[in-house]
C-alpha cells in the first residue's frame, strides 16, 4: 500500500482519465446508441437492415479488436486524431484519448442501442392499439404513450451497458492512456513487493465507480418507476 | 417493420414517402461503402502481397492453431466459471448470513473489477514463475474464470428463483431435506433455462480473450501483434483477425439461440446483461 499512497496524486490523476473517458464515450454513445435504435426501429426497412448489420458486426468484435483497428490501422489509410491536441488543466487530451472516445463509442452505441431497443419491445402492442384508438395522432401516440414507457424499461439495461463501458475504458490502458489499468500496471512493475496491495487499492477504486453509477442509475429507476 | 408498437400499417402516400428515403438512404449507404473501399484502394491496400499471407499454407496453420488456442482459453475459463458461478451462486441463496455474505462480496467484487486488471495481476503476481507464453495463457484463464463466474452466480441464482415456487415447497412437504431439494429439485431445473445465457457468455468470454495483448499476444491476438511485423499489413490483419471472432461468435450466437428452442421454447432468454449487473439489486 506504501507505493499507493506516497503516489497518489498519480493515482487519482489515473483516475480521473478514467472517468473523463467514461463520461465523454458515456454521451457520446447515448447519442450514437438513439441514432442507431431510430434506424433499427424505423419504417425504413433498408436503415433498420444497416444498423442491425452494424450493431450484430461491432457487438461480436472484441473491442480491443476495435481499438486496434483505430490505433494502428486506421492511420495507413489515413484516419487518425492527431490533430486533436487539447490541454485542460493537468489532463492532455491527445490523440491516444480520442482514439479512445472514438472506439470505446463506436462499440458501446451497439449495446445501448439494444438496451433500447429492450425498451421499445417491453412496451405491449394493446397501449399503441389504444392511444390510436382515443384518436391520438402519431406524435401523441409516441410522447404520451409509447416513448415514456419504452423510457422507463430501458434504465436498467442502458445502466448495464454504462457499467460495462466503464470497466471497458480500462482497454485504452493497451494503446497509451495513462488511465487507472495503465497507472496499476506501471506501479506493479516497479514494486515487484507490493502487487497485492497495489491491485486491492485499484480495484477498490474501480469498485466505488461501479457502485456509484448504479447507484444513480437505481436512483433513476425508483424515481421513474409507476406504481 | 411497418407493423409493432410503433407504425400503423403505412397508406398510400407514406409508402411513397418511404420510398424516397429509401432510395436516399441506400444512396448514401453505397457512397459510404464506396468512400471506404476507395480509401482503402488509395492507400494500397488490396494489393495482393498484402493479403497472400492468408492464403499461405504455414500462416495458415498458425492461424488455425492461434485460433484454437484462443476457443481453448475461453472454453477453459467457461467450464471454470461454471464451478465459480454454481459455489458462489448458490452461495448467495444460503440461509446462513455468514456463506451468503461473503458470497455476495466475492461476486461484486469479480463483477466489477476490470477483466484486463485481473490479467496483469495474475500475470506478474500469480503465475510469474511460468514461462511468458505458458502465464499468460494461464492468466487468461483464471481471469476469465473468475470474473465470468461472477457473473454466471448471478445467472444461477436468477435461474433457482426461476423455478417457480411450488416445486420448492412441494419438494419439503414430502420431506426432502434442504441440499436434496437444491440437488435434486431447483438445480436440475434451473440449468435447463440457463444453458443459453451460459452459452452467450461464451461471447464475452471469448472476446475477452484478446485483452491479454496489454501483457503478451496469445492466441489470436499474438497474431493480430506478430503477422504485420513480417508483412506491413497491419489493415487486412486486422480485418481478417477481427473476422474471425465475428464468425466464431456469431457460430456461438446461433448454437444459443438453438439450445434457446430445444431446451427454453419460445419464453424470453434469460438476460445475462439485465440479471448480471448490480443495478438488478438496486431495484
Amino acid at each position: 500500500m506504501d507505493a499507493v499512497l506516497e503516489s497518489l496524486p498519480d493515482v487519482f490523476k489515473a483516475f480521473g482519465y478514467t472517468v473523463l473517458l467514461f463520461l465523454v464515450s458515456g454521451v457520446f454513445s447515448l447519442i450514437g446508441g438513439t441514432i442507431l435504435v431510430a434506424m433499427r426501429v424505423g419504417p425504413i426497412s433498408v436503415l433498420a437492415k444497416a444498423a442491425a448489420t452494424y450493431v450484430t458486426i461491432v457487438r461480436n468484435t472484441p473491442l480491443l479488436a476495435v481499438f486496434f483497428f483505430f490505433s494502428f490501422a486506421a492511420p495507413k489509410i489515413g484516419i487518425n486524431f492527431k490533430w486533436v491536441d487539447v490541454h485542460i488543466g493537468t489532463f492532455d487530451f491527445t490523440s491516444f484519448f480520442s482514439t479512445a472516445v472514438v472506439s470505446l463509442t463506436l462499440y458501446t452505441s451497439t449495446f445501448v442501442c439494444e438496451a433500447l431497443r429492450s425498451g421499445v419491445n417491453a412496451v405491449p402492442l394493446g397501449q399503441a392499439e389504444a392511444a390510436r384508438a382515443v384518436g391520438l395522432p402519431f406524435t401523441g401516440v409516441m410522447r404520451q404513450v409509447v416513448l415514456p414507457q419504452a423510457f422507463r424499461a430501458s434504465v436498467p439495461p442502458v445502466a448495464s451497458a454504462l457499467i460495462a463501458l466503464l470497466k471497458n475504458t480500462s482497454v485504452a490502458a493497451v494503446f497509451g492512456v495513462i488511465e487507472a489499468t495503465a497507472q496499476m500496471k506501471i506501479m506493479t512493475n516497479n514494486n515487484a513487493d507490493e502487487r497485492w496491495g497495489i491491485f486491492i487499492a485499484f480495484a477498490i477504486g474501480y469498485v466505488v465507480l461501479v457502485e456509484l453509477v448504479s447507484l444513480v442509475a437505481g436512483t433513476f429507476e425508483r424515481r421513474w418507476r409507476i406504481a | 417493420m411497418a407493423s409493432g408498437v410503433l407504425f400503423d400499417a403505412p397508406g398510400p402516400k407514406t409508402v411513397a414517402r418511404h420510398r424516397i428515403y429509401t432510395i436516399v438512404a441506400v444512396v448514401v449507404l453505397l457512397a459510404l461503402v464506396a468512400y471506404a473501399v476507395k480509401r482503402l484502394y488509395d492507400a494500397g491496400q488490396f494489393e495482393y502481397a498484402l493479403w497472400e499471407p492468408f492464403v499461405t499454407p504455414n500462416i495458415m496453420r498458425a492461424i488455425g492453431e492461434a485460433w484454437l488456442d484462443t476457443i481453448t482459453m475461453a472454453v477453459l475459463a467457461v467450464l471454470g466459471a461454471l464451478v465459480f458461478g454454481l459455489v458462489f451462486g448458490v452461495g448467495k441463496l444460503s440461509d446462513r448470513k455468514p456463506v451468503r455474505w461473503v458470497s455476495w462480496l466475492v461476486v461484486e467484487f469479480f463483477r466489477a473489477v476490470p477483466v484486463i486488471m485481473l490479467m496483469i495481476f495474475s500475470f506478474y503476481a500469480i503465475f510469474n514463475s511460468m514461462s511468458i507464453e505458458d502465464g499468460a495463457y494461464w492468466s487468461v484463464v483464471l481471469s476469465l474464470t473468475v470474473y465470468n463466474g461472477a457473473v454466471l452466480a448471478e445467472v444461477f441464482r436468477a435461474g433457482v428463483n426461476a423455478v417457480p415456487r411450488g416445486q420448492a415447497e412441494a419438494a419439503y412437504a414430502i420431506g426432502m431435506r434442504k441440499s436434496q431439494v437444491m440437488n435434486v429439485i431447483l438445480l436440475p431445473q434451473a440449468v435447463k433455462i440457463m444453458i443459453p445465457a451460459i452459452i452467450s457468455q461464451m461471447v464475452v468470454a471469448l472476446k475477452d480473450t484478446s485483452l491479454i495483448l496489454i501483457v503478451f499476444g496469445v492466441g489470436l491476438t499474438k497474431i493480430l501483434k506478430s503477422l504485420p511485423l513480417s508483412f506491413n499489413n497491419i489493415v487486412p490483419t486486422t480485418i481478417v483477425i477481427s473476422a474471425l471472432y465475428v464468425i466464431t461468435n456469431l457460430a456461438l450466437t446461433y448454437l444459443a439461440t438453438r439450445a434457446q428452442r430445444r431446451f427454453v421454447g419460445e419464453k424470453e432468454m434469460l438476460q445475462v446483461s439485465n440479471v448480471a449487473e448490480p443495478v438488478s439489486n438496486v431495484a
